[in-house]
């Protein structure tokens, strides 16, 4: 039983325009229209959202209390840096390539969008649904590194180009983590649909499920997706201290802007996979035996369910950000490939005998 | 919907970088001045062009990434159905790891994985 399914009201929307307008191209059309322009107000919002939130987290870690003058407790505060950020003039680099300076952030905002898309909201709130999914927001979420590559190396500009390269090293290093951490849940789970996956998880989330190996990947799959997004204590690709700003040095006014949030959505989409993978997305927590518990948790909407998950993960990634110093990239690079990467390959096995042994709940 | 979504999405992020370039181009109001165009270096002058061979440890790791990227692509599609397969999904995938082990064990002692 899902209380608050969304598939009813997608579906009233598709019969109705199917009545006014005909089975065809133009219904989808405006159906697309529809989701593009809630998705486009999703991701502003998100972003603005994250950056407060943040700032926010940041300062009552430092004891401090963060932005507090525009609108109350500072909640305009993005929305007015927002609105300045807007107002400035974009500069253009004499020596730079224009064409590729230029590009640069089309990718690395596409490939945020791309990735967005395929995470289940709840119940039908999903528009990309590939039977790959996982492979898919894998594949689509490494499409940002180009785009950083992109603005380092076009920037023509020596701390951006060390940051590019650093990016580049340390993107594809953790990318490997990722997929692997992953792909012990799929062993799990036997499937790489989002939805499938998801529903799967109705009874007990899988990390549970997958006992200790579970637990393993998630632990590894929320290090490596932290270096992925480039986020302290990895953020090497910015380290302010020594390169200024890292690949975005150069980049002014909105486009500096548009980096920023690409940075804060990617955060958000791995919280969000991580939550899907292995919180058990939208689903309720239940526990098997206690019937009256799991009645009580089917009344809190599921969109709720998997935004408080969401954000939770968020909180812990920023708690990383703010608690431990940054790394040097040897360090970076011996984590991922000497301890991350031989790990997660035992994991596998590990996990592999727990399924075949029937180990798993 | 799924090619139609991949349509729009890709559509959604060009649209959202685009308007917010063009706004920038046209409304703030533009200035100059002969260091402005520069790059920026904390204020000293730049030292020629920055298009230039870099420490080649950056290429030994991507190297790395390739192998191990491509192996990842082997595993996927064997995820999804060990389930069905059962014991000999799991001898072969042994197999396949140890000699995945042994060419990462190679790479470590040539000091592959070491940064300098």
């Amino acid at each position: 039983m899902f209380l608050y399914d969304f598939t009813q009201l997608t579906s009233s929307i598709h019969s109705s325009l199917v009545e006014s307008f005909g089975e065809g191209a133009l219904t989808t059309t405006i159906e697309l229209a529809i989701a593009g322009v809630a998705y486009l107000i999703f991701f502003a919002v998100l972003g603005l959202f994250l950056v407060y939130l943040e700032r926010k987290v940041c300062a009552f870690i430092q004891n401090r209390l963060g932005p507090m003058r525009v609108g109350p407790w500072g909640l305009l505060q993005t929305i007015a840096d927002f609105i300045k950020l807007l107002m400035k003039e974009l500069i253009y680099i004499k020596s730079a390539d224009q064409f590729l300076f230029n590009v640069a952030p089309f990718i690395v905002i596409t490939a945020s969008f791309l990735a967005i898309g395929a995470i289940p909201f709840d119940k039908g709130l999903q528009v990309l649904d590939f039977d790959i999914g996982v492979f898919y927001v894998a594949a689509v979420s490494s499409l940002g590194v180009l785009g950083v590559l992109l603005a380092g190396w076009a920037s023509n500009n020596k701390y951006s180009l060390i940051g590019a390269m650093r990016s580049g090293a340390q993107i594809v290093s953790y990318e490997l983590s990722v997929g692997l951490s992953l792909m012990t849940i799929i062993v799990l789970a036997g499937t790489m649909q989002f939805s499938e996956l998801v529903a799967g998880q109705a009874d007990l989330w899988f990390i549970f499920k997958g006992h200790i190996p579970a637990m393993i990947a998630f632990v590894i799959f929320l290090i490596a997706g932290t270096a992925e997004t480039n986020r302290g204590p990895f953020d090497l690709a910015e380290a302010e201290s020594e390169l200024t700003a890292g690949f975005h040095t150069e980049y002014s006014g909105i486009k500096f802007a548009l980096f920023f949030l690409a940075e804060y959505i990617n955060m958000f989409i791995v919280a969000s996979i991580a939550t899907t993978v292995f919180l058990g997305g939208w689903m309720p927590l239940h526990i098997p035996g206690l019937d009256g518990f799991n009645h009580v948790m089917d009344f809190i909407p599921p969109v709720l369910w998997f935004f408080m998950k969401a954000f939770t993960v968020v909180f812990i990634m920023m708690w990383f950000k703010w608690t431990f110093p940054r790394l040097r990239i040897d360090q970076l690079l011996t984590l991922e490939w000497k301890y991350l990467l031989p790990l997660n390959l035992i994991n596998i096995v590990i996990m592999t005998i727990v399924v075949l042994l029937g180990w798993h709940l | 919907m799924n090619t139609e979504g991949l349509i729009l999405f890709f559509l959604l992020g060009v649209t959202l970088v685009g308007l917010a370039v063009i706004f920038s181009g046209l409304i703030p109001q533009k200035t100059t001045n002969l260091q402005k165009h520069d790059t920026y270096e904390c204020g000293i002058p730049t030292q020629g062009s920055s298009w230039i061979q870099f420490n080649v440890g950056y290429y030994l790791f991507a190297i790395m990434f390739l192998i191990f990227d491509v192996e990842a692509i082997f595993l996927f599609p064997w995820a999804v159905v060990m389930k069905e397969i059962g014991m000999v999904a799991f001898i072969e995938i042994l197999i396949f790891f140890v000699i995945l082990g042994l060419g990462l064990l190679y790479a470590w002692k040539k000091q592959a994985l070491k940064w300098e």
